[in-house]
């Protein structure tokens, strides 16, 4: 009774949900529950919603996500470590028509990519940065990144960051916010269905305000989690996430139609 | 009125057991499996399906989007 | 015959850059070639072909946004000297990795840390040997003429694309800075972007559902593979030693000493071999044009005739090297040069051939 309903259910006209066809079928590479699978399929989600595909080039950067480039099935350029904007900003430059947009991690973007990410912004580059900020360095196992909390544990702050030493985490997004080139900035997470699908909603506005030719850099951050580097099983990752990481890096826009959010 | 009735596919291959969208099912309809995948992951499935409201939660928050939704609406 | 002009090399190599169609220059100011970025802003590149100028934040970002046009597909060009070469090796070792053609010039100046401003041939190592991490190599061109730096530049872009790697114009601040006159090649138009499709179907230009996805990338995290990728760029570079070899020979019929120079030094070896000839010593001069691949086939093929060769390079002694890696114990091969921004004079050169190799 049970299976012949089910059956009756699965069937191609109740489709609700499905993987869009713009991730490839390669198993991701990233930890369990890691939010950077979400973050690549909901920007491939409104890519493919938008029919932009042959429009679409991407950079990978250097982290846990430089693979990016084997699950979205688009155009993409693998960057050396914190030049994901300048690539974009080579390519965009000499392709103007083209949708070009950057996926970087917290040490990628705001440590040793901090001037192209602040000259790229400032130049008000036509570009969607996506930023992953999970605090942490994890592909290289969990050290310390510009925007660790204070206090918190890494292997290379085994007792905590000591701001004193090792300087306060990083507000990067509140700093491009403050450049005239920015447009739209944005923090959010992916870690609730309800948070997807808000974050899935500045990519797509970031994307439509690339795609009217409005000029300015979008750039949506994605606080997420780093099960591996925060040594926490998925779901207690995500609590300790809202615990902490949100009260220091708190969601919701910060610029939007180039005005500061009061 | 007109119930609505979801069901979803979990590709148990791909699953890797991270339990978030467990936490995401509004009507506890996942759970995971005692057996696991060939990379050794314990699997996500539908333990009480008739619970399931083909809301595509699980699908959303899935960071590995292993999960399909159907969603149909039944007469009654 | 083209257009004539007098010109410093910097501006020839800029003119040069617009007129061979060029689709993007990024760059960062840097003595003693910042006049490169500077004429091309004077003349309004993209209303003359519609070229993209931009002056970068640093050479890091010339060089990856240089990196990121090369990918998908565009001609593009950065030019700098010695110490923005040296932050531009990461990105020169990703585009030769990731096997992407650009041209690069690196007007060079006396080092090594900030050094001089003046003219230097001490990058010969950084250029030749590959310069960055891992096993690459870039074409490497040598002007000796402001004519030159115009000319190199499309056969730069030409060999670059040919092998899809770097190519970089080894020139000096004497060249950069001198007014010659040159004879400037026509309006080369840039291409569509339908020919770029075309040409370059590796590139990044947005994919349609009729191909799959376009990747760059220099990564391949199985060992095997990086090493199936790395095979193939040495079969490239072997390739090019067979088939791009350039050099000029001066005065070599009857040698019996040679001189080895490129560059500012081999202008003023030939000048050195009018002196010596005078007294009566026959001298010739090998300039390589290429100095990867390096004419090494050339210079062994004259060591029956020669007595001994001196390898002029404002340097301590680099291009020395491959020069006796030609050679071998088989006939004295000595290196001269002035250091650190001075520019040995055609009698100091004389009298080093003199007292290394004649007297020696
Ligand atoms: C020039 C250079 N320096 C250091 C590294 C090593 N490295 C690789 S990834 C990484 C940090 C990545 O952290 P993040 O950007 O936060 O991304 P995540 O892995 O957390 O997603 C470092 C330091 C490198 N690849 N290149
Ligand atoms: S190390 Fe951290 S960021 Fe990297 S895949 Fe694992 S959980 Fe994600
Ligand atoms: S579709 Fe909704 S109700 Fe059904 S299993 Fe997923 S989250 Fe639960
Ligand atoms: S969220 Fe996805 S990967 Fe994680 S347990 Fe559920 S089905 Fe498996």
């Amino acid at each position: 009774m049970r299976d012949e309903m089910l059956k009756d259910i699965i069937s191609e006209e109740n489709l609700v949900y499905k993987k869009t066809d713009l991730m490839t079928d390669n198993v991701l590479s990233y930890c369990p529950g890691c939010g950077h699978g979400t973050a690549h399929r909901i920007i491939m989600e409104v890519v493919d919603e938008m029919g932009l595909q042959e429009e679409t080039i991407g950079i990978a950067p250097v982290g846990c996500s430089v693979l990016a480039y084997e699950f979205m099935n688009i155009d993409m350029q693998q960057a050396a470590h914190g030049r994901a904007p300048a690539l974009a900003t080579g390519i965009k430059k000499t392709w103007p028509e083209k949708f070009v947009f950057t996926y970087q991690g917290d040490g990628d973007l705001a440590a040793i990519g901090t001037a192209e990410t602040l000259h790229a912004c400032n130049r008000g580059e036509n570009i969607l940065i996506v930023f992953i900020n999970n605090g942490i360095y994890g592909m290289t196992g969990g050290q310390m990144a510009p925007t660790t909390l204070s206090g918190m544990k890494t292997s290379t702050t085994p007792f905590g960051r000591d701001t004193a030493l090792m300087g306060n985490p990083l507000k990067i997004t509140e700093l491009v916010a403050e450049l005239p080139g920015t447009q739209f900035v944005t923090r959010q997470a992916v870690h609730t269905p309800a948070a997807v699908r808000k974050a899935k909603k500045a990519i797509k506005k970031s994307i439509e305000l690339q795609r009217s030719g409005n000029s300015g850099t979008t750039f949506v951050e994605i606080v997420s989690n780093c099960n591996s580097g925060w040594k926490l099983p998925p779901v207690q990752a995500n609590k300790w996430m809202v615990e902490n990481m949100f009260p220091f890096y708190p969601l919701g826009d910060i610029k939007v139609n180039g005005e500061l959010v009061k | 009125m007109a119930k609505v009735k979801g069901a979803v596919i979990v590709d148990t291959e791909r699953c890797k057991g991270c339990e978030v969208c467990i936490d995401a099912c509004p009507t506890d309809v996942l759970a995971m499996s005692k057996e696991v995948n060939s990379k050794g992951y314990h699997y996500s499935f539908m333990a009480n399906p008739d619970a399931c409201i083909g809301c595509a939660n699980c699908a959303i928050v899935c960071p590995d989007g292993v999960i399909t939704v159907y969603k149909k609406k039944l007469d009654q | 015959m083209g257009e004539l002009k007098l010109m410093k090399g910097n501006e020839a190599i800029a003119e040069a850059a617009i007129r061979a169609g060029v689709d993007a220059y990024f760059g960062y100011p840097i003595t003693p070639q910042s006049e490169v970025i500077e004429y091309l802003s004077s003349q309004k590149p993209e209303e003359r072909t519609g070229m993209v100028l931009l002056q970068a934040e640093s050479e890091v970002a010339s060089i990856n946004m240089v990196y990121g046009a090369a990918g998908s597909g565009k001609k593009v060009m950065t030019t700098s000297s010695s110490p923005g070469i040296s932050l531009m090796q990461e990105g020169l070792s990703y585009i030769a990795g990731a096997e992407l053609p650009c041209v690069v010039a690196n007007v060079v100046r006396g080092g090594p840390g900030l050094g001089t401003i003046q003219p230097s041939q001490a990058d010969y190592f950084q250029a030749t040997k590959g310069g960055g991490h891992g096993d690459y190599k870039l074409i490497v061109l040598a002007p000796a003429s402001v004519q030159e730096m115009a000319d190199f530049i499309p056969l730069a872009f030409d060999l670059a694309f040919k092998y899809r790697n770097p190519a970089l114009i080894l020139s000096d601040g004497m060249i950069g800075q001198m007014m010659e006159k040159v004879e400037l090649f026509d309006q080369v138009p840039r291409r569509t972007e339908e020919e770029i499709k075309k040409t370059c179907p590796w590139a990044t230009t947005g994919k349609p559902k009729t191909r799959e996805r376009n990747i760059i990338t220099s990564l391949y995290l199985d060992p095997g593979t990086q090493e199936q990728h790395n095979y193939k760029l040495q079969k490239k570079y072997r390739k090019m030693e067979e088939d791009e070899i350039r050099y000029e020979k001066i005065e070599c019929d009857d040698a019996e000493y040679l001189f080895v120079a490129y560059g500012s030094s081999a202008r003023i070896a030939q000048k050195a071999i009018q002196l010596g000839r005078k007294k009566g010593m026959k001298i010739g001069l090998l300039r390589p044009i290429t100095l990867y691949p390096f004419p090494v086939p050339q210079i062994r093929e004259m060591i029956p005739r020669l007595k001994g060769i001196l390898s002029v390079e404002m340097s301590a002694g680099q291009m020395i090297e491959d020069v006796r890696l030609a050679v071998g114990d088989k006939i004295p091969a000595e290196h001269f040069g002035r250091l650190g921004g001075i520019i040995h004079s055609p009698t100091e050169i004389l009298e080093a051939l003199e007292q290394k190799i004649i007297g020696g």
